[in-house]
């Protein structure tokens, strides 16, 4: 445990002092900074303002961009320092793998869930202090939403990273699990499927498959069930389901993926070649 | 102390290694030579756990390196042809080695100010950022504070000025009494007088082992 959490603390420290972290952060606090100085907190477009349509905002930005950054920044994390040898030397100290790569993976964890949950803590802050009522029920929810998200990605990422012998590969393989992923909550695709006469059943089982899907209708549930914005599918999975059932849903099934895929992730570290 | 029976590594369908049976003993000092693509490297690499064999074994002290890595490796000391780029500062390097292998921090300052090294005022620098010869002259001070039973070096001396070289070899022969000493290099005039058996290797097998 000592050497796991030493692995992680430096994981942490090192990831801290990379330029793509300070990107990172910046995105995601400009984007609540932009939204404030836009004014979005002071509309009100069909049933949503001040600090909720800010929210709802950021969290549909971070839907579409929240997992690409994920997956580039963390599956070079094992397949790049394979590459560039550091994991032969780090290695060759008595670390267990599992001591190791798990430590990465909690290390790395922290450093892509804390600038995202941090970001919408200000927005709740700046909200505060300028006198808006406080969403919280919003604000637990995609709490939950944005650390099921980063476990299902940082989980994909990490099976990618240890499978892949180079980092461009494993680049190379993250944006296509990000676009193809994406493509599946496109509602124009689906629409398309639907005029292809593909079952009901068969669409909704792909959409409630896809953990960026499950995302995004769990992040717009809390409103209006019968917003047309919300599209077809999600519109028959909250007509299907409960509204409590789903929401519990939506947070545990990423959080099972991520941690499914680290654990084959872990096991491919463990059987193949480290080097 | 380090035992190899039939030990062959395959990658798809070319051989790195063809069944290599070869035993080293405490208080051998082994140079390891051959060509470029002789199989020295992936031998290191199995000895180390890095690599499954395709078929043989390894066993060092009678264990498995890859199933029992954490043991073995609190008895093998490391040092790599090239330094790798760590971001970690050289503090932050330090810490992970003495937490993880019980090195005291005084041995590595001790060992470094002994090959012309001032750690002290680069502490807070990232390793990767040092020259070629400051990290190679770190990664040699590490690998003597482990004091361990059996030391590797994959041509250490590689990135080091002549007289960081007479350090290094100096350093070596003062400690390598009671070990078992591995060298990987191109260069047998530099390493004559610390080995007492030269081993060349070529195409994946060892193709003559002598003392010396």
């Amino acid at each position: 445990m000592k050497n796991l959490l030493l692995i992680a603390y430096l994981d942490l420290k090192e990831s801290i002092r990379a330029n793509w972290f300070l990107i990172y952060s910046v995105v995601f606090g400009g984007l609540i900074a932009l939204f404030f100085i836009a004014g979005i907190t002071e509309s009100q477009v069909m049933g949503f303002s001040g600090l909720s349509r800010l929210l709802l905002m950021y969290i549909q930005v971070t839907i579409i961009i929240l997992p690409i950054f994920i997956l580039v920044t963390t599956v070079r994390s094992i397949s790049g320092d394979r590459d560039s040898h550091i994991l032969e030397y780090m290695l060759s100290f008595p670390i267990s793998l599992k001591q190791y790569y798990w430590g990465k993976v909690f290390g790395r964890f922290i450093t892509v869930f804390l600038p995202v949950f941090m970001a919408m803590v200000f927005a709740i802050g700046y909200g505060a202090f300028k006198g808006a009522s406080i969403p919280w029920n919003i604000f637990f929810l995609y709490t939950g939403l944005l650390f099921a998200m980063s476990s299902a990605f940082l989980g994909i990422a990490f099976f990618i990273s240890s499978s892949v012998k180079s980092s461009e590969m494993a680049l190379g393989l993250s944006f296509f699990v990000w676009i193809f992923l994406l493509a599946f909550i496109d509602i124009a695709l689906i629409s398309l499927m639907l005029q292809n006469r593909m079952s009901e059943e068969l669409i909704l089982s792909i959409a409630m498959l896809n953990p960026m899907e499950i995302f995004r209708v769990a992040a717009i549930s809390l409103f209006d069930p019968e917003l047309t914005v919300m599209g077809p599918v999600a519109f028959t999975i909250l007509d299907t389901m409960s509204q409590g059932v789903f929401v519990l849903l939506s947070i545990l099934y990423p959080v099972i993926v991520g941690v499914l895929f680290a654990f084959l992730g872990y096991r491919v570290f463990t059987k193949k070649d480290l080097v | 102390m380090i035992e190899t029976t039939n030990l062959t590594k395959k990658f798809g369908k070319t051989v790195s290694l063809q069944r290599v049976s070869v035993t080293f003993n405490k208080g051998d000092a082994i140079a390891l030579m051959g060509a470029n693509g002789a199989g020295k490297t992936t031998l290191i690499r199995l000895i180390m756990g890095y690599y499954h064999p395709t078929e043989g074994q390894v066993r060092i002290k009678g264990a498995d390196p890859i199933t029992e890595r954490v043991e073995i490796l609190h008895s093998v000391s490391f040092v790599p042809q090239l330094p790798p780029p760590i971001k970690l500062s050289l503090s932050e390097l330090i810490a992970y080695i003495c937490k993880s292998s019980g090195v005291d921090k005084e041995l590595i300052f001790h060992y470094a100010h002994e090959m012309k090294l001032d750690i002290k005022p680069n502490l807070h620098k990232s390793f990767f950022t040092l020259s070629g010869g400051m990290k190679q002259k770190f990664l040699i001070a590490v690998s003597l504070a482990k004091e361990s039973e059996i030391m590797i070096y994959d041509e250490p001396t590689a990135n080091l000025d002549p007289k960081a070289r007479d350090d290094f070899y100096r350093l070596i022969q003062s400690k390598e009494q009671e070990k078992l000493s591995l060298f990987v290099t191109h260069r047998i005039e530099e390493v004559k007088g610390i080995v007492n058996r030269q081993i060349y290797m070529d195409l994946g097998e060892i193709t003559s082992d002598e003392a010396c």
